[in-house]
């Protein structure tokens, strides 16, 4: 099942490598993407940014979050032609976005109680 | 899951927590142990600490990023292949061609796919092995290469032990020979006889390396052990060519021209089987005089088959003898032209200077070609006066204990006997036991061998001894030699050996006896008084040489004495 925001294959194919690790995988990408969210917020040289973007981007992808990976695409994309008069913009669609992701891997995480 | 046909280890390098522990997983479930690190720098130090055999590394990291620490990794891995696959979410086409520059081998997109990644990681094992194969059989060759040219330097070292005791640095010879000659198959050898004369051989095995080089010690040998008992050269071509008959494989042999000076009669005999043309170098006339191959290579007939017939020249001091091996005739330039005999007797004629001679040949050969070779072998030999050169004393192996002193003995060789057997070097060898005598070996041995051949040429054979007074009397006298000795039925030459302590040392009488006509021993002594020359029964050399000699009234016998004072 897809959804625009998180993609259940990818997740199930996830639990299947993972097995009794995938809450552990699930716990350390919420955790890290955090961090990374913070990185993305304190950078203060475009290429800070884009590389905190080109890394989120990727375990963003890794772990089924399609949206997410794309608008951190943008990000460095955008990064790359100064001046970033409207970068403020994209970096809160992706706090949007996180925030709605967390949301959804909150509750993939309640179906393994430990 | 696709499984791996043999576990490796990996280091995976990312500095994206969720990545890194994704990617662990799926390489561990394919078989494989894991390492990790999370920076470039880490990444390098693990993989100097744990050499994995495969590297997967994200290209963005922090502290040293993939590119440097996949150039490091590479460093540190040497001729080794560590294959590099890099980790990358970059799309464009610039990015993926900076992976593969920086010296990745492949790379894998994020996000990952599992049975890419698996494809990719076989692919690059089998990479890996191949690489480790190919440097594995490279040391292997370098050591055996190793162990050949310690082979080749051993053999090299035994050999000049074999051949040291020759006399190639008698200045009457001049040679050029590579260093390496031995492994091309060439031998040069040459050494005094008993009486003064000199042997020398040039020959060319078949092959190169060892396989050339082994059978030109067993030939050495006999060249040498031969020459010194005072064989002759019919005698020691017909032993050559039996060892090597025997020994070699039968596609090896020898190529050789072996040559005999004399120098109390200012002759050469030559043998020449499957060598190139040697020339004769006549100085007062210019000449060049072509010692043809006659005769087969050594170690190719039989004994029955084998021809030891020579050919006989007249030389005066002075007259040169050059040999060369296939070296130079075969040398070709660029269109495969060869130098040929042509050329080489061009520069003959054109040679002012003959001691030049070599110099003018490795500049006609080095314009030819274009470069100079290394492997050609030339040697020139000069006759000289005879007594002109130093021979070194002959070492004796025995302590000095045993010596005949007082005893005789007699002995007829008959027809069948003159015709295949050379009495010489076993008399030679016998009388050689006696130590006061040992001082007088070379004249001993010239004595013995013109009363010997004077017995069976001029007596039994009843040859014409005025023929030997010109070059074409020469080949025509041992022409007529060899058929007559051939057709020999009867007659005898009979020898008698008398050996008597005489005061503190001890006298030795010769007598020889032939069944021939005879001649008038008076007459020719008066004439020899005066002549000099190639003629003649050398019956003048004979009293040079003995302490007496005297000769019956029908010259049908002689009786000839040594006498030796006690060894201090």
């Amino acid at each position: 099942m897809s959804n625009q925001h998180l993609d259940y294959d990818v997740l199930s194919a996830l639990q299947e490598v993972m097995e009794e690790e995938y809450p552990l995988l699930l716990d350390t990408f919420l955790t890290d993407s955090e961090v990374r969210l913070n990185e993305l917020h304190r950078a203060t040289d475009p290429q800070q940014l884009g590389q905190a973007a080109h890394s989120f981007k990727g375990s963003s992808s890794n772990m089924g979050a399609t949206q997410l990976a794309d608008l951190c695409r943008q990000l460095e994309e955008r990064v790359k032609h100064p001046p970033l008069n409207d970068i403020e913009d994209l970096v809160n669609r992706i706090d949007h976005e996180f925030a709605e992701v967390r949301r959804l891997y909150r509750d993939e995480r309640q179906r393994f109680p430990c | 899951m696709l499984a791996a046909s043999e576990p490796l280890t990996v280091l995976i390098a990312d500095d994206n927590m969720t990545d890194r522990m994704l990617l662990s997983s799926i390489v561990r479930r394919q078989g494989h142990r894991v390492l990790t690190a999370s920076d470039g720098q880490e990444a390098i130090e693990v993989f100097q600490a744990r050499r994995p055999q495969l590297v997967l590394l994200d290209a963005m990291m922090p502290v040293i990023d993939g590119f440097e620490a996949a150039r490091q990794i590479k460093e540190l891995a040497g001729d080794a292949l560590v294959p590099i696959i890099f980790l990358t979410s970059m799309t464009e086409e610039q990015a993926l061609v900076r992976c593969l520059e920086a010296g990745g081998d492949d790379f894998l997109a994020k996000p990952y796919n599992q049975v890419i990644l698996a494809a990719k990681i076989k692919a690059m094992d089998r990479l890996r092995r191949l690489q480790a194969t190919v440097l594995d059989q490279r040391d292997q060759i370098t050591r055996h290469h190793g162990y050949l040219l310690n082979e080749q330097r051993v053999a090299k070292a035994v050999f000049d032990q074999v051949a040291h005791s020759g006399c190639l640095s008698s200045p009457n010879i001049r040679y050029l020979q590579s260093p390496y000659a031995l492994f091309n198959g060439d031998l040069l050898l040459a050494a005094f006889t008993p009486s003064g004369g000199m042997h020398l051989l040039l020959g060319d095995f078949t092959g190169h390396g060892l396989p050339a080089a082994v059978g030109a010690m067993p030939l050495a040998e006999v060249f040498y052990g031969m020459t010194a008992k005072g064989y002759g050269m019919a005698e020691i071509l017909r032993e050559m060519n039996a060892k090597l008959k025997r020994i070699l494989p039968v596609d090896m042999f020898c190529c050789a021209t072996l040559l005999y000076l004399n120098f109390q009669r200012q002759v050469v005999e030559v043998w020449n089987g499957g060598m190139p043309d040697g020339y004769l170098r006549r100085m007062a006339s210019d000449e060049h005089i072509p010692l043809r191959s006659r005769h087969l290579p050594l170690g190719v007939l039989s004994r029955a088959s084998f021809q030891e017939k020579t050919e006989v020249f007249s030389m005066v001091p002075g007259d040169r003898l050059f040999l060369c091996s296939d070296g130079v005739i075969d040398t070709a330039d660029s269109d495969e032209e060869l130098f040929g005999v042509d050329r080489l007797q061009r520069v003959f004629e054109l040679n002012r200077n003959p001691d030049l001679l070599f110099e003018d040949i490795h500049a006609a050969l080095k314009a030819f070609r274009g470069e100079s070779r290394d492997d050609v072998s030339m040697v020139q030999v000069e006759m000289v006066e005879p007594d002109s050169l130093e021979q070194p004393a002959t070492i004796y192996s025995d302590s000095g204990a045993s010596s005949p002193l007082n005893w005789s003995m007699s002995l007829e060789l008959r027809a069948d006997t003159l015709k295949r057997f050379n009495p010489l070097p076993y008399l030679l060898q016998l009388l050689q036991e006696i130590h006061g005598l040992r001082a007088q070996s070379g004249a001993l041995y010239s004595v013995l061998s013109e009363l010997y051949s004077n017995a069976l040429e001029h007596g039994v054979l009843g040859l014409d001894s005025s023929l030997k007074r010109d070059a074409e009397g020469f080949a025509q006298y041992y022409d007529q030699r060899n058929t007559r000795l051939n057709q020999l039925k009867d007659g005898y030459v009979r020898m008698h050996f008398l050996v008597q302590p005489e005061g503190t040392g001890g006298r030795l009488t010769i007598d020889v006896e032939d069944s021939g006509h005879g001649f008038d021993a008076r007459q020719v002594i008066a004439r020899d008084a005066e002549e000099t020359g190639l003629s003649g029964r050398g019956l003048k050399l004979i009293r040079q040489l003995s302490r007496s000699a005297q000769w019956s009234e029908d010259g049908r016998s002689a009786c000839v004495e040594f006498t030796w004072e006690a060894l201090a």
